[in-house]
């Protein structure tokens, strides 16, 4: 047997132990781990025959992917307001496994996120819908992983400012889209698109630190907005917006530090969301794409201490999950066992495997097969590295716009 | 009876439904079809239902007609993607223009957030009924029932803080945390609520926090593997002066727990902050506490919480370091730059 894979037989101990108290979030709970025990015992028959299990199924996912690119099923109606956020998880999933696509694909796509953008700024769901800065981050994401000049030069850069402006808040906070709701993924995208495209200004993110910090609550992590529950998204939506403030010392980094790694689960290995809640493939980026952010300041503020071997979670678990109870046989990747794939969790599984799977320079630490190992990422942004690189590159040499609020 | 007419309504749905490219009121109108380019990508197989109407969707978007007829046409269109927050701001935008009867709406949206309860714009728009209203007289027993479904649902929480802070209705709040933390001690955004409502009425004053602390030591020591009481334990003692080891019956819950061979990770946890705090204060063994957390810490690191191992391991090297730094600085040796 590979010899960082865990013990399945050992880990029967971490199963969940309800005191003799059971309520609905214990039974729940242990519901879930008997569906994952199912699949580690599978599991430990199939690494028997076959010693380099797990394997990453590259090629299932890779069709479903590129299939969906052009064609998704009636199920997806739901979706027809999230447009651009498909193309940037179906991007960005194929970046990471690696595959690519023919140049007069990569300009069709170019063109239909051009018809996503508004002419007051920013982008929209679909054609013809109103600009919202979720689809902008998505567009944008999408357009930095397509990464050609085209791609770059559709943006309009002073118009996205324009609409950056048209959706903040005296207090720091960000509108999702001119009468929406605030909430903290607000700043982290237009954070996100304003760093990756250099239209930045420090008056447009003016207070907006000390409205993430009053996210910041008596768990540690982050909540949507002041008051909440701490949450994987939000917390990742908020150290990374710290992060691109260049203002992290502000969070209280000892008990983010001690909310987030209790998030791991101890015997799923994959995160949960939510203290007492089930695990889920997403978290294994929004949660564990923090800890490449975590090393970072840690390095700074207590850098002796540091692992310069691996991130502070537990890597190979989160690998193990995400191999072993998220993969849908015919492609694409789960939350949990028995849940139906989605273009979303194969994004958000595959980029938590790459954090799992890499350490700070690349460092590789790859569980089951070696052909597991997928593209490194840039885990503010979370799209590829070099694409954010070549990206950040881009558009340094253009100009800032400099408009005030009308 | 209103539940029984939308349900008849949908079985015509199936059956009776009639195009709007088909209706004679709505002639004078010109369909517009979504402009993908000439390369659709993610094209979505739509139902004839849904792009007929969103074609007339987008036509009166285009002429900014406010009618009733535009109206109703947004509620089929939200029928379909109750995702789509450009049908949702332009039918508030309609209801304004129009200056709608606003409890019907109320009503509407209740219906369309108790089949999508996990949207982030149908609990928009109720928050925006509910500002021109300024009437939240609906929303406590309304959040109640959403929360009796999926007492974790974030949005429904989110609505009810936002109610309740704004209308200032924390009255009645904590006994309907006290409620949901019978049906489930583990249900941490009853914790969390129990938080909130405090924070915003009494404030954690020291009779509070005295009382909180009996409350959270019970559940504990109940059920010692709850994290969101330990959480909320941590929380309460933030507003302690003598944080985390000066608080009697705090210690004195732990060493119990301790010495009756409970191990807890989350109550070992608990032990190593406390000896961390030990460290940090001038008066303590320093040495002894150090080694005893670091104890504490390869327990947890080896066999109570393998799977936080390397967070374990850090722990307990940083600890050690603040010890041995400082005592370098005590002895008068001249510290070498450790950073370069
Ligand atoms: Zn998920």
């Amino acid at each position: 047997m590979a010899a960082n894979v865990r013990s399945f037989e050992a880990i029967k101990k971490e199963r969940f132990k309800d005191e003799n108290c059971p309520t609905p979030t214990s039974e729940e709970q242990m519901k879930v781990e008997e569906s994952v025990e199912q699949l580690f015992d599978l599991f430990s028959k199939i690494v028997e025959i076959d010693l380099d299990a797990p394997t990453l199924l590259r090629l299932h996912h890779a069709t479903f992917l590129k299939k969906s690119l052009t064609y998704l099923p009636n199920a997806y109606q739901c979706l027809d307001a999230s447009r651009p956020w498909l193309c940037y998880w179906i991007l960005h999933s194929l970046e990471l496994l690696d595959e690519t696509l023919a140049t007069e694909d990569i300009s069709k796509i170019v063109q239909f996120l051009g018809k996503c953008q508004c002419p007051e700024g920013g982008f929209a769901g679909g054609p013809g819908q109103f600009p919202h800065l979720a689809p902008t981050y998505a567009a944008v994401n999408a357009l930095c992983t397509l990464g050609t000049e085209e791609a770059y030069s559709i943006i309009d850069r002073e118009q996205l400012q324009k609409f950056l402006w048209s959706v903040r808040s005296p207090d720091g906070a960000f509108m999702m889209h001119p009468g929406g709701e605030v909430d903290i993924r607000g700043v982290y995208c237009a954070l996100a698109v304003a760093r990756l495209v250099n239209i930045y200004t420090d008056a447009l993110f003016d207070n907006s630190a000390s409205w993430i910090i009053s996210c910041q609550t008596y768990e540690g992590g982050f909540s949507g907005s002041p008051g909440m529950e701490a949450h994987g998204g939000y917390a990742f939506c908020g150290l990374a917006a710290l992060s691109l403030l260049g203002k992290e010392q502000l969070c209280d980094m000892k008990s983010f530090l001690r909310w987030i790694v209790n998030r791991q689960m101890r015997f799923e290995g994959g995160f949960q969301g939510r203290t007492n809640k089930l695990v889920d493939g997403c978290y294994s980026f929004w949660q564990g794409g923090a800890f490449p952010l975590l090393h970072r300041i840690l390095m700074q503020e207590d850098g002796n201490a540091v692992s310069m071997e691996r991130w502070l979670f537990h890597q190979e678990a989160l690998q193990e999950y995400v191999l072993i109870c998220c993969q849908n046989s015919s492609g694409g990747l789960v939350d949990k066992p028995t849940k139906p794939r989605d273009i979303y969790h194969t994004c958000y599984t595959l980029s938590g495997l790459s954090v799992a799977q890499h350490f700070v320079h690349g460092k590789a630490n790859i569980v089951g097969n070696r052909n597991n190992e997928l593209a490194l990422i840039h885990p503010v942004y979370n799209i590829g590295l070099e694409a954010a690189l070549n990206a950040l590159q881009y558009f340094q040499r253009l100009h800032i716009p400099q408009r005030q609020p009308s | 009876m209103a539940e029984a007419g939308s349900s008849s309504e949908e079985l015509c749905d199936e059956t009776n439904w009639v195009f709007y490219k088909y209706r004679v009121e709505w002639k004078d109108v010109t369909p517009v079809p979504q402009d993908d380019g000439p390369y659709p990508i993610v094209a979505i197989a739509y139902s004839e239902k849904f792009q007929d109407i969103y074609d007339y969707f987008r036509a009166v978007l285009k002429s900014c007609e406010k009618s009733e007829r535009a109206l109703q046409l947004t509620k089929d269109a939200l029928d379909l993607n109750p995702a789509n927050y450009t049908v949702w701001q332009y039918r508030r935008e309609i209801l304004k223009h129009l200056n709608k009867d606003l409890i019907p709406e109320l009503h509407y949206v209740k219906e369309v957030i108790e089949d999508n309860p996990k949207n982030y714009q149908v609990w928009h728009h109720r928050r925006v009924i509910v500002e021109w209203l300024q009437d939240p007289s609906y929303e406590l027993s309304f959040t109640k029932t959403v929360l009796s479904q999926d007492s974790k649902n974030y949005h429904a929480w989110q609505h009810r803080q936002w109610v309740i802070r704004t209308f200032k209705l924390f009255e009645n709040e904590l006994q309907y945390v006290d409620h949901l933390l019978e049906d489930d001690i583990r249900n941490n955004s009853a914790w969390n609520q129990r938080y909130f409502v405090i924070n915003n009425t009494t404030g954690f004053k020291p009779d509070v926090v005295e009382q909180e602390l009996a409350f959270t030591l019970e559940k504990i020591k109940k059920v010692t593997n709850n994290e969101s009481a330990w959480n909320y334990l941590r929380g309460v003692l933030l507003h302690h002066s003598g944080g985390l080891s000066q608080v009697q019956n705090v210690r004195k819950v732990c060493e119990e727990l301790y010495s009756s061979g409970n191990r807890s990770p989350l109550l070992l946890a608990f032990l190593v902050d406390i000896c961390e705090e030990n460290i940090e204060r001038a008066d303590g063994d320093k040495a002894d506490s150090l080694h005893q957390a670091v104890q504490l810490c390869d327990m947890l690191a080896n066999e109570y919480d393998t799977i936080r191992r390397e967070y374990w391991n850090y722990i307990a090297r940083s600890l050690t370091q603040r010890v041995n730094g400082s005592e370098e600085e005590a002895s008068g040796s001249t510290k070498t730059d450790l950073n370069c």
